[in-house]
């Protein structure tokens, strides 16, 4: 089967700063992986490079099979163009940690964008899904309400529809309830742990202990641009191998 | 008096005095009196005479070439803005710099010299022509003849004005958080569509109020179009006072008009904001031009 991700000595610098230093990762089909880590260990830069909102200095970065902003013909590497590589995240959502929805467009607007624009659907038909969709995070009531009038758990439940009205294959969590207030940070994970029930491929930067252990197939540490542990949630979480992760469990469960 | 549990006391102190807003509302109220009291009643400003000329054709024709200029150069400067700040932004350092220099030398030389420059080009150019670069012609102007007055006055002042609405336009785009570009383009939006679909409406709410200020001086600065022997309304009315030597009461005549001009777009800009504000006041949105024009007089009274 092919690896929905495979990352293989990902390197990315930014000036003088080595934010990654030799990333492998692999995240098969329908798993969720969540990566866990201090701030700057470069776990949010990584989920950048997979959809290639940043660009990677070296190795190889395959989503589903195929390299990610660059085309390999007769063992030579080509840069793509813009256009490709638009048309290479329509197929991965990506959630932001401040939501990043567009202002001027409300919540049922900010969902029918990128069928409309991107995919060329006809209006009805995107509206339709995305009254669907916005119905499955539970904001049925509030489609025509604009970013500004909705919390930050219903502002994150829209982006969440927004990203999976493109039907990604893949979706990118960045740190998705880092800004909410705390006791918002159930309903958008609920939201996601439904996702992850039907078997969508996630890739969860999170803080969220046990959102990764009851959720999660899989479990990353980073620190320092490396992944120091890679394992079953429950085995990281319970007996982590290394000190570096030791310590830093030991902060924050 | 018994204090109900449900209904505080209210607070019964004595507000604090401001005597000296009333004498200052005195002080302004007699300067005011003094102020009509000498508009009506001195001569000088000739009342009747500007109730003669306010609506005479050649006020009128002035008139009519100012709005043309204005709405023209606007346009050239709106349009050639928004191309000059979408180059000077560009990741493509040569587009970059070409839009900054021309920036810098529209800005940095005066109108009126600009406004001769278009006018003499053919001092420069007696001829104009269309060929492959260093070969052959396969059309060719007088250039005395392609670029006339009228073209020379919306050159200058458009192209001019589009120096100025690129550095607005180019700071209302920078407004706009980069995180929005980054949404977008996650959601395989070329960096065209961002522009235009997210980008540019976000960045209209900071553009437009300078935008505003520019056709309102817009609409005073093409009275400069006269050195070059165009005219307009400020033009057409000093050509009446020269003659009849009744320079107060048509210079309030052109100042009327400009009022009446700057009024109108001052309530159009406001419409404009509204829409662009869109998502962005928490309160119900006010009426929308269309909205307010469908509505009855008496409901717009209310």
């Amino acid at each position: 089967m092919t690896p929905m991700v495979e990352a293989l000595g990902i390197h990315k610098s930014f000036g003088a700063t080595r934010v990654l230093r030799g990333v492998d990762l692999v995240v098969q089909p329908g798993e969720v992986s969540c990566v866990i880590g201090p701030s700057g260990s470069g776990k949010s830069t990584l989920l950048r490079c997979i959809n290639h909102l940043e660009r990677i200095d070296s190795g190889r970065l395959r989503v589903d099979g195929h390299l990610v902003g660059y085309r390999e013909r007769n063992g030579k590497l080509y840069e793509m163009r813009e256009s490709e590589v638009a048309h290479q995240r329509r197929d991965i959502g990506m959630v932001f940690q401040r939501f990043n929805l567009f202002p001027h467009k409300t919540a049922i607007e900010n969902v029918m964008e990128a069928p409309v624009v991107v995919r060329r659907q006809d209006k009805a038909a995107a509206r339709a899904r995305a009254v669907e969709l916005l119905d499955r995070v539970g904001l049925a009531d509030r489609r025509d309400n604009y970013p500004a009038q909705l919390s930050g758990g219903q502002q994150q439940r829209v982006a969440i529809a927004r990203a999976l009205a493109m039907s990604p294959r893949l979706m990118l969590f960045d740190e998705p309830t880092s800004a909410l207030d705390p006791e918002l940070v159930g309903e958008v994970l609920d939201v996601m742990r439904g996702l992850a029930r039907e078997g969508m491929t996630m890739v969860v930067v999170t803080h969220e202990m046990g959102f990764a252990r009851e959720v999660g197939d899989a479990l990353v540490f980073m620190d320092e641009g490396v992944v120091v542990e890679h394992g079953a949630p429950r085995e990281v979480l319970g007996n982590p191998q290394h000190e570096r992760t030791r310590s830093f469990l030991s902060k924050v469960l | 008096m018994t204090v109900r549990p449900d209904r505080p006391e209210p607070m019964n102190a004595v507000p604090v005095r401001h005597p000296g807003r009333w004498v200052a509302v005195a002080v302004l109220a007699v300067l005011a009196a003094m102020l009509v009291h000498t508009v009506v009643t001195n001569d000088g400003f000739g009342w009747p005479v500007v109730g003669d000329y306010l609506f005479s054709p050649p006020v009128l024709n002035g008139l009519k070439n100012t709005l043309i200029l204005t709405i023209l150069s606007m346009a050239i400067g709106i349009v050639g803005g928004v191309l000059l700040a979408v180059m000077r932004l560009s990741p493509n350092w040569i587009l970059s710099a070409v839009a900054a220099v021309y920036i810098w030398v529209f800005r940095g030389t005066p109108l009126i010299a600009q406004l001769l420059f278009w006018n003499f080009l053919s001092a420069l150019y007696p001829r104009l022509s269309l060929g492959v670069p260093f070969g052959p012609e396969f059309v060719s102007f007088d250039t005395n003849q392609l670029i006339n007055q009228f073209a020379a006055c919306l050159l200058g002042l458009g192209l001019n004005e589009a120096a100025y609405m690129a550095e607005i336009v180019r700071g209302g785009i920078a407004s706009v958080e980069h995180g929005q570009t980054e949404a977008a383009g996650a959601l395989g939006m070329s960096r065209a569509q961002t522009l235009r679909r997210i980008v540019l409406p976000q960045a209209m709410r900071v553009i437009i109020p300078p935008t505003g200020n520019e056709t309102i001086s817009m609409l005073k600065t093409s009275s400069l179009v006269v050195v070059i022997g165009y005219f307009e309304l400020l033009t057409s009315v000093q050509r009446i006072y020269s003659v009849n030597f009744q320079t107060i009461p048509l210079l309030i005549v052109a100042a009327l008009w400009y009022l009446a001009l700057t009024s109108i777009l001052s309530v159009g800009q406001g419409f404009i904001e509204r829409r662009y504000g869109r998502g962005l006041q928490t309160g119900p949105p006010g009426p929308s031009l269309l909205g307010f024009l469908r509505r009855s007089p008496e409901e717009r009274a209310a």
